[in-house]
């Protein structure tokens, strides 16, 4: 028993600085990606909306294409098609040498292209489910499209689509998982180096294991709070 | 004597249409489509170009035989998930606090962590325990990668179908099985013949939408030396440096997640054709 608290210890003994760093990073990513990915999903959510057909098509082709994809896969085709496409440039442009790009970006990347497609779906029901009244109100008062979309709109579009941005939150923070395959340092990572080094496989893994569970009750709290909190103005049943 | 006939104007062509004017929408709509038809053209040509059929007749069948891994690994696990997710989802709905419990655990526990995360722990963690296991005699089963990710993925899509029936059942409503009690069936009787047949028309879409995410998922068994599509598509990769292996994997994956979606969507509108008003 007293070898396995010295193997989670902090410091040079144990891995325990090591899995927290991980922690840091899983999250880190997960964070980093949120706004990148609900900000396009956003502009997708509008596009799917919009009057000109082209629109309309180029938005829905993109939401097929990353929906369509195993997360996995697109983040391998993005680390390495990054690389490859930059070191063409550069050789273009006469410069020789290989490039590494940034596992931590390529991951912000892919995650958010599979975030922001399944976060315009969830926008864009949002949208619908906002009744017309509320923008021809809006414009009957003589407010300005801009006005009408960031006061009336918006705050009503959060509120609704809260529940399901949450569930595609928890899917994201699963999903970090995956950039260990790419070198970053994340939790499955650096326990999968701890399991390597140590021998002691169920432990380290079963850690990362736990650590994830104890992310995903973090979150639902928080989570359940922000739903209470677009709620309040909602008359008690 | 003119009548006011003659004095009508005769009838004219109608107007030409304004020209559209050229606003920001449409402009980056065509900007927009214009990148997306280049790279589908692009992404043609290279395909094209980068042909050699040295590496088609090499790895052409081993992308095959790594497709069929995918489809038997996902559609094995889908079935058995399906058997197990069933006393789960009855778990979860039953009245006893420590089966509905235990079953809420299990359903929490499967879908709050990665797919990835448990088939580490499966594959690398039960290693730890291979005197035990050889003693029970399971070590056969679990020695083998593809045996472990079938039993990882079994055990997580039974936590998500189980979630899934759940929502299917309680979502019929409660006049169907006092309907049914009135006219003296029994509760087997009832949810055989009344309450499944509704709930799985409900539950149609949700497990399509699973079968998708376990399809693209069990793309993570590659990371333990399975050779599945995604498996092979890194063995070609690193054995050549040519990238049209992944570009190839997309393609076949895209394909499959399209095919099912479009089987899908008849599906459901073939099934739940006598609700169509």
């Amino acid at each position: 028993m007293d070898s396995y608290l010295t193997l989670l210890s902090f410091g040079d003994q144990g891995w325990g600085d090591e899995i927290a760093w991980g922690v840091l990073v899983t999250v880190s990513l997960a964070l980093a990606t949120l706004p990148v990915g609900l900000f396009i999903g956003f502009m997708i959510a509008l596009g799917k909306q919009s009057r000109e057909w082209t629109v309309r098509t180029a938005a829905d082709i993109y939401t097929t294409i990353f929906r369509g994809l195993p997360e996995l896969l697109t983040l391998f085709i993005v680390y390495y098609g990054l690389q490859i496409g930059i070191q063409l440039v550069l050789k273009f442009l006469g410069v020789e040498g290989t490039i590494e790009i940034n596992s931590f970006l390529a991951g912000v990347i892919s995650l958010a292209l599979v975030f922001s497609s399944y976060a315009s779906e969830v926008f864009l029901s949002a949208f619908r489910a906002i009744p017309k009244g509320q923008y021809e109100g809006g414009y009957a008062l003589g407010l300005r499209h801009r006005t009408v979309m960031g006061k009336i709109i918006l705050p009503q579009l959060v509120r609704i689509a809260l529940p399901g941005l949450g569930n595609l939150w928890m899917i994201l923070l699963k999903d970090t998982a995956l950039v260990s395959a790419i070198g970053l340092t994340d939790i499955l990572r650096q326990t999968g180096i701890a399991a390597r080094v140590t021998k002691e496989a169920f432990l380290f893994f079963g850690i990362a294991f736990l650590l994830y569970l104890v992310l995903a009750l973090l979150s639902s709290i928080v989570l359940n709070r922000l739903e209470a909190h677009g709620k309040r103005g909602e008359q008690m049943q | 004597m003119s009548s006011v006939a003659d004095r009508l104007v005769a009838a004219q062509p109608a107007p030409a249409p304004p020209p559209k004017p050229w606003t920001t929408a449409r402009v980056t709509g065509t900007l927009l489509m214009l990148f997306w038809i280049t790279a589908a053209v692009g992404l043609v040509i290279y395909l094209y170009l980068a042909w050699d059929i040295d590496k088609v007749e090499k790895y052409g069948p081993k992308f095959l035989s790594g497709l069929w891994t995918t489809l038997s690994l996902v559609g094995v696990s889908i079935a058995l998930g399906a058997v197990l997710s069933l006393p789960v989802a009855l778990g979860r709905m039953s009245t006893n606090p420590i089966l509905s419990r235990l079953a809420f655990a299990y359903v929490y526990i499967f879908r709050g962590t990665p797919l990835i995360a448990q088939l580490f722990l499966i594959y690398y963690g039960l290693g730890s325990f291979r005197e035990q296991l050889q003693a029970v005699g399971l070590w056969v089963f679990f020695r083998d990668a593809w045996n472990c990710a079938l039993f990882a993925f079994t055990l997580n899509t039974a936590a998500y179908q189980a979630e899934i029936l759940r929502g299917a059942i309680e979502s019929v409503p409660r006049g169907q099985w006092e309907g049914a009690a009135a006219l003296g069936l029994n509760r087997i009787q009832t949810f055989r013949k009344i309450i499944l047949p509704q709930a799985l028309i409900v539950a149609l879409r949700p497990y399509g939408n699973e079968i998708i995410l376990m399809i693209k998922g069990s793309a993570i068994v590659a990371l333990v030396t399975v050779f599945d599509l995604m498996g092979e598509t890194r063995r070609a990769f690193s054995r050549t440096y040519d990238f049209q292996a992944y570009i190839w994997a997309a393609v076949f994956y895209f394909a499959m997640v399209e095919a099912l979606r479009n089987v899908w969507s008849w599906l459901e509108a073939r099934l739940t054709r006598h609700l169509k008003r």
